[in-house]
């Protein structure tokens, strides 16, 4: 039942430009392969070729042997090759059950066969460890339980070949480590699984050998056991990377706070959280998913609202209506979701980074040649790669999305800047760049918020790093006891 | 920059194949797909019947689309917002009917024709405003759907002239009619005033969309609402001004029929919300917003009012069939225009 996977001589082209460039591998049979990369690395096209998403420009797919172009995904499934999407591809209005079984439906005569669906539906949901009835609408499931109801459903497509694209991407730590036995016990069966992350440590534990690929190309293979993280990052990035940390200013605590949070509710979110926030701070906000945080500084800035407690900015109360208000007293917040609300994919670049300072470009009529200076300066601050003013923002990488994201939020000049899993889905080369800017940004004597689900990027960031669980403030953090374990434990509520 | 423009990305550029494809493939049709089909509409009416290439034929026939045109470019921003009113036919009778009635009561106590009349015409243009505020706070405010807003608002302007015409004709004073002609029939520089105010309109809509915070705005709630919020956008006011720019819209369209017929009654302005979202389709403005075209949209409402003309000059096809010709054309656009998957 395994399959025997060669790409050979892969070429992809988008236009004149290319994002694959005569790749040749083969992917041993019942062996979980880590595909790693930079965004941009061409990793996600190469799997999307395999599962019928794209078409090659050039080059062939063997399986088993045999020259195999996948017209559809469908054509695809049917060969037992289902491919785990970075973002999820459910319909929201359908329950759970209709979602699994969506173009295969189990049929009785005329009639869909609800019964056994259901009953399939559960023992795939149970396989992965989802505790949902299978007629929830997929609209009431957070992003995590979507993901993996899209690993239930490729459970009943009779899977042989799995890739997984960034599946822990907005898992919790129980919901990985059921993800990971699930790998385990599919490997056991014989499938052969392709398994793409940015998380070494993952990639450390579950997989048998490791693919880079860098600029569309194949750079190399190794067994995963005696390959060092180190070296994995050194084979993406395609040189030697020091440190991946800005080292640490001393912590700013002279003067009075610049940001003061006290007894902030959010209802159903957060409960009487309490905070202060000095210039030239980097402050933590670490938890679970579902821990609070995105909604409390969602619920700071007028997007959600709040019940009780006070802001005060330099001192002086604050009343942050909506984000506009906030704005005006110097503070931004860029969301976790870059697709669904920090950026337009389908508009300018030049267009996003103005937009949340575009009075500065009205006088009273729209100026095209100010916007192209800010985004000209733009470009070259933040070395957003891969830009073109005019062209959709959905044309950069996730790396290059993220710092036009930052760079559009620094437009209109905050003094504190939340940043919300400001390194999400971007590679290596792109997070320490990140890191960099942070650094600088509190350096310039801003105050800098960075929420963030990598406990390592928090330890290796920031001064203090709050600890949040269930909506209430569980600990804050700071100098030598910043540890790994120590966030964990407040994280979980295991400490003592 | 070809390789950065997703919208040609077809795999074949660059190969060399780009160059071995007719050229009729490598132009870009999506920006001039309704020009063309317009000056191909020319073409045929011009061969079939020679009149169509007159002058006074094509005045007539901007001047009858003025009223379409002028509603279809505050429609073009409420559409880019990712809305949409159907209410406009049914806001313009009503207006009609307000307008005249205001005008008939002024016309004892005011004497002088021409300050009741200008009164009338500015009481058109506020009521529209009015009328658009009201849709967008309840499409605002009070959450409810663009469409269901509008489908409640169509019956009710519509109902509301009925009642205030008893089920008749709400007729224009003569001596008021006479005044007011000329807004509707003068011919400053040869065009007849509707038509100048269409350009008017089109060049400040142009404008509006293109060049002011405002505009962005619109199109980047459109795109996407959650971002613009986001990104500090205050995205309750902008779509209350889109929808009260769209009401606006109908109160100029009708200050200027009002002198043509000099009443009104229920049958007034039927239908003209089909003709004008169509025209806002046909224009290459995406239903589902983020973009749009104020230029195509004028293009679209004359197309529109070009076709019923030729079918008015040739015999080929019923002038009864008009909207089912109309209807073919709405269709085959959206099929040119449909977006490349």
């Amino acid at each position: 039942m395994s399959l025997r996977v060669a790409f050979d001589g892969i070429t992809k082209r988008f236009g004149a430009v290319p994002v694959l460039n005569d790749v040749s591998f083969e992917l041993a049979p019942g062996r979980v392969h880590a595909l790693l990369g930079e965004n941009g690395a061409g990793k996600s096209t190469l799997v999307k070729i395999l599962a019928g998403y794209e078409r090659a420009s050039a080059g062939t797919v063997r399986i088993d042997g045999g020259a195999q172009a996948f017209p559809t995904a469908r054509e695809a499934e049917a060969q037992g090759i289902v491919l785990v999407h970075q973002e999820t591809n459910l319909a929201d209005a359908l329950t759970v059950t209709e979602n699994i079984f969506l173009g295969h439906e189990l049929r009785r005569g005329w009639w869909l066969d609800e019964r056994a669906m259901r009953a399939k539906a559960r023992m795939a949901l149970d396989e992965v460890g989802l505790a949902v009835d299978p007629d929830t609408k997929l609209r009431d499931l957070i992003i995590a339980e979507r993901q993996l109801v899209e690993i239930a459903k490729a459970l009943v497509r009779r899977v042989r070949l799995l890739i997984l694209d960034e599946p822990t991407a907005s898992l919790t730590p129980t919901e990985c480590e059921r993800l990971f036995g699930l790998v385990a016990r599919l490997r056991a069966d014989g499938v052969t699984i392709i398994y793409i992350s940015h998380k070494l440590d993952e990639v450390e534990r579950i997989t048998d050998e490791v693919i880079v690929m860098r600029d569309g190309r194949f750079v190399g293979r190794a067994p995963t056991a005696g390959l060092a993280r180190g070296r994995m990052v050194e084979m993406m990035i395609g040189r030697e990377l020091a440190d991946m940390f800005p080292p640490k200013e001393p912590e700013p605590t002279s003067g009075p706070p610049m940001l003061e949070v006290r007894g902030l509710t959010v209802p159903g979110w957060a409960e009487q959280v309490s905070f202060t926030l000095h210039a030239g701070e980097i402050l933590g906000f670490a938890g679970l998913v579902g821990a609070g945080r995105t909604e409390l500084f969602e619920g700071l800035i007028g997007l959600r609202p709040c019940s009780s407690g006070t802001v005060m900015i330099d001192g002086r109360p604050a009343r942050l209506r909506n984000p506009r208000a906030a704005l005006g007293r110097g503070i931004a917040y860029l969301s976790e979701d870059r697709k669904g609300k920090a950026l337009h994919l389908h508009m300018p670049m030049r267009d996003n980074l103005t937009l949340a300072s575009l009075d500065r470009h009205a006088r009273p009529w729209l100026s095209a040649a100010s916007e192209d200076r800010a985004w000209q300066r733009a470009r070259e601050l933040f070395a957003i790669r891969g830009g073109d003013a005019g062209a959709p923002a959905a044309t950069l990488s996730g790396g290059n999305q993220q710092k036009l994201a930052i760079a559009k939020y620094l437009e209109p000049a905050p003094r504190i800047l939340v940043l919300d899993e400001p390194t999400r889905g971007v590679d290596v080369g792109a997070k320490r760049e990140i890191y960099f800017l942070i650094a600088r940004l509190a350096a310039e004597g801003r105050g800098l918020i960075v929420v963030s689900s990598e406990l390592i990027e928090l330890i290796g960031l920031c001064h203090r790093v709050v600890v949040m669980r269930r909506g209430r403030v569980m600990a804050t953090v700071a100098g030598t006891r910043l540890t790994e374990a120590e966030l964990l434990a407040h994280a979980l509520d295991t400490h003592h | 920059m070809p390789s950065t423009r997703i919208t040609e990305a077809d795999g074949s550029a660059g190969h060399g194949a780009a160059a071995a494809r007719p050229w009729f493939r490598r132009m870009r049709w999506r920006g001039y797909g309704p020009l063309l089909g317009l000056v191909l509409l020319c073409v045929v009416g011009t061969a079939l019947n020679p009149d169509f290439a007159t002058w006074d034929n094509w005045v007539n026939v901007l001047a009858r689309t003025s009223f379409i045109g002028i509603i279809a470019i505050g429609m073009c921003f409420v559409i880019v917002t990712g809305g949409i009113d159907l209410s406009v036919g049914s806001m313009a009778a009503l207006i009609a009917g307000g307008e005249i009635l205001l005008m008939n009561s002024l016309a004892t106590s005011l004497g002088s024709p021409v300050a009741v009349i200008a009164l009338g015409m500015v009481f058109a243009i506020v009521l529209g405003g009015l009328f658009g505020i009201a849709h967008g706070l309840l499409i605002t405010r009070g959450r409810i759907e663009p469409f269901i807003v509008t489908l409640g608002t169509l019956g009710i302007f519509r109902a509301l002239l009925t009642w205030l015409a008893d089920g008749g004709v709400i007729t224009l004073d003569g001596m008021l009619s006479d005044s007011y002609g000329p807004v509707y029939y003068a011919t400053p520089l040869g065009l007849q005033v509707p038509v100048w105010v269409f350009a008017a309109t089109a060049f400040a809509g142009a404008v509006l969309l293109n060049r002011t915070t405002f505009g962005r705005y619109v199109k980047a709630i459109g795109s996407n609402e959650q971002v613009a919020r986001y990104a500090a956008v205050d995205v309750g006011q902008v779509k209350l001004l889109a929808y009260g720019l769209l009401g606006a819209c109908v109160g100029i369209a009708t200050l200027l029929y009002v002198p043509r017929l000099g009443s009104a009654s229920p049958t007034t302005g039927l239908l003209w919300e089909l003709e004008a979202i169509a025209a806002v389709i046909i224009g290459g403005t995406s239903f589902r917003g983020g973009s749009g075209s104020i230029a195509g949209t004028v293009t679209g409402a004359i197309l529109l009012s070009v076709i019923g003309n030729v079918l008015d000059l040739t015999s080929i096809i019923s002038v009864y069939l008009n909207a089912a010709v109309q209807g073919v054309v709405i269709i085959v656009v959206a099929l040119l225009q449909r977006r490349r998957t």
